[in-house]
């Protein structure tokens, strides 16, 4: 999602003496100091691979949206099928500027009576600004700023999390429901950030540490940094807000049109509707797609993508060293007529050039509980 | 043979005109895991303050400053195979290139090992 840094001195959120305690190094990240590491981003990807890492998320921006018709009037603001949400089920949603670009991407839950949604840290602010001057008057938006939110991912997740919250393990990949949690009442859902199965954990700031400590008391449980996020969720093919999407960029080009239903498509109503049907009847322009670069050396954001000619035609938006493959990957933009399966690209960075070649995302398999699995 | 540091967390080790140079073990363990690291060849020239080599974390791409002017002998082949040395071994195995000194008296005004110590205590 967003690691866009302002200039104001960083706020602390409610695990910050939590992360100190356990050696964190504390970095600023989208107004707040954050754990980019603790042992290693090397070690706590593997960890997080292969057992369950533990991510304080609390900088994301919680906003609870209620009223007689709240469900419509989000439809007026993004392209998901919001009122065909039932309750305890979520979706993934963009919210659009009037061209189609993307000013946010997000999570929607439909809880017992409200609409709970989850946005980039760095872009909160914003977006509370922007639905408060898009939603209609009987619609209200309450920014949770008192809850904390947490992310356990990994294939052992739900073992340490059942033991503590028993009955989450019924739930399946992008459906919540509220659990007891340590005493605390928790919002849980089955969802996360990294392409492993795994859980978020909405739950109140003063029970933040005590929750903390007793996911990490839990033998498949080791805290998890802001570096290991990025490498995870590069490695699931799952884009960056700020990097890999912009309010430039739409949908269509971004490969998000999963995230608008056939409904949506047909009746439009959604702000860009016109723009995005067309891209998407014609093709767009430009489209996301991932890399595999050849050698050792990371592309990363910035790197730009040349022609046959030497003329830059696209550019890198998010990369990095994979620690599963052990190779280097990326996403970047690339004109359509480059973006199919094994087209080999030219790379350029610092003004050294790299070979490249187009694979389909994610670079590892997702490993999420579907229904019916 | 002479040990000098510098405030960009290098070290020198010098023998008469011929000094090896690498990274600190603070340096290392600042950057994170190394994935990726580009050393001189042999022959190129390298001049003292300028990018001399990269070294690449899981996290970020880091230039390296020659911190002495010079004609490199050899660069650490090594590296090229396991990046990882760099964490492992940075004031030994994990060296990044050798080089002929140019002018000994750059060297003058760079830390010792002690003064090395008590630079980064106060970082």
């Amino acid at each position: 999602m967003s690691d866009e840094s302002t200039d104001e001195i960083p706020q602390t959120l409610p695990l910050d003496a939590w992360h100190r305690a356990r050696d964190g190094r504390m970095v600023p990240f989208a107004g707040y100091w954050m754990p980019v590491q603790y042992e290693g981003i090397m070690a706590e990807h593997q960890w997080t691979r292969s057992s369950a890492g533990l991510f304080d998320v609390s900088h994301m921006g919680q906003l609870l949206i209620s009223g007689e018709a709240a469900d419509e009037a989000l439809e007026t603001v993004m392209p998901g099928d919001i009122k065909g949400l039932t309750e305890g089920r979520m979706r993934y949603s963009l919210l659009l500027n009037d061209s189609g670009g993307v000013l946010d991407d997000l999570m929607v839950t439909r809880t017992r009576g409200d609409l709970y949604v989850v946005v980039n840290g760095a872009m909160k602010y914003d977006d509370i600004g922007h639905l408060h001057e898009q939603l209609p008057e009987d619609v209200t938006l309450n920014h949770m700023d008192e809850q904390a939110l947490l992310a356990l991912q990994g294939p052992k997740a739900v073992d340490a999390l059942s033991r503590l919250s028993p009955g989450v393990e019924r739930l399946v990949f992008m459906t919540a429901g509220a659990f007891r949690l340590g005493g605390v009442s928790c919002w849980i859902s089955r969802s996360g950030y990294t392409g492993e199965d795994g859980f978020e954990i909405s739950l109140p700031a003063s029970a933040a540490e005590a929750i903390a400590t007793l996911l990490c008391e839990q033998p498949e449980v080791k805290p998890v940094g802001l570096g290991a996020r990025d490498s995870l969720r590069l490695e699931a093919g799952l884009p960056l807000y700020g990097h890999d999407l912009d309010p430039d960029t739409t949908p269509i080009s971004a490969d998000l049109g999963f995230a608008i239903p056939k409904r949506r498509r047909e009746e439009g109503g959604f702000p860009g509707c016109d723009r995005i049907q067309i891209e998407r009847a014609e093709g767009p322009v430009v489209k996301r797609v991932g890399l595999i670069v050849e050698g050792r050396q990371p592309v990363r954001d910035g790197g730009v993508v040349l022609d046959g000619d030497g003329n830059e035609v696209g550019r890198v938006t998010s990369g990095g060293f994979s620690p599963t493959l052990q190779v280097p990957i990326a996403m970047a933009y690339v004109p359509v007529s480059l973006a199919a399966a094994d087209t080999t690209v030219t790379l350029q960075q610092r003004g050294k050039l790299f070979q490249a070649k187009v694979v389909p995302m994610p670079f590892v398999p997702h490993n999420y509980v579907r229904k019916g699995a | 043979m002479t040990l000098y540091f510098t405030k960009d967390h290098e070290w020198i080790s010098v023998d008469g005109d011929t000094a090896t140079v690498g990274i600190t073990d603070y340096a290392q363990s600042q950057l994170g895991d190394v994935v990726f690291v580009e050393v001189p060849a042999a022959g190129t020239n390298v001049e003292k303050g300028k990018e001399a080599a990269v070294v690449e974390s899981v996290k970020a791409a880091s230039d390296v400053y020659a911190p002495v002017s010079g004609e490199v002998t050899e660069g650490n082949a090594a590296l090229e195979a396991d990046p990882s040395l760099v964490n492992s071994a940075a004031e030994s195995d994990g060296w990044f290139f050798k080089l002929t000194l140019a002018n000994a008296g750059e060297l003058d005004g760079l830390m010792d090992e002690a003064g090395y110590k008590a630079f980064v205590e106060t970082l």
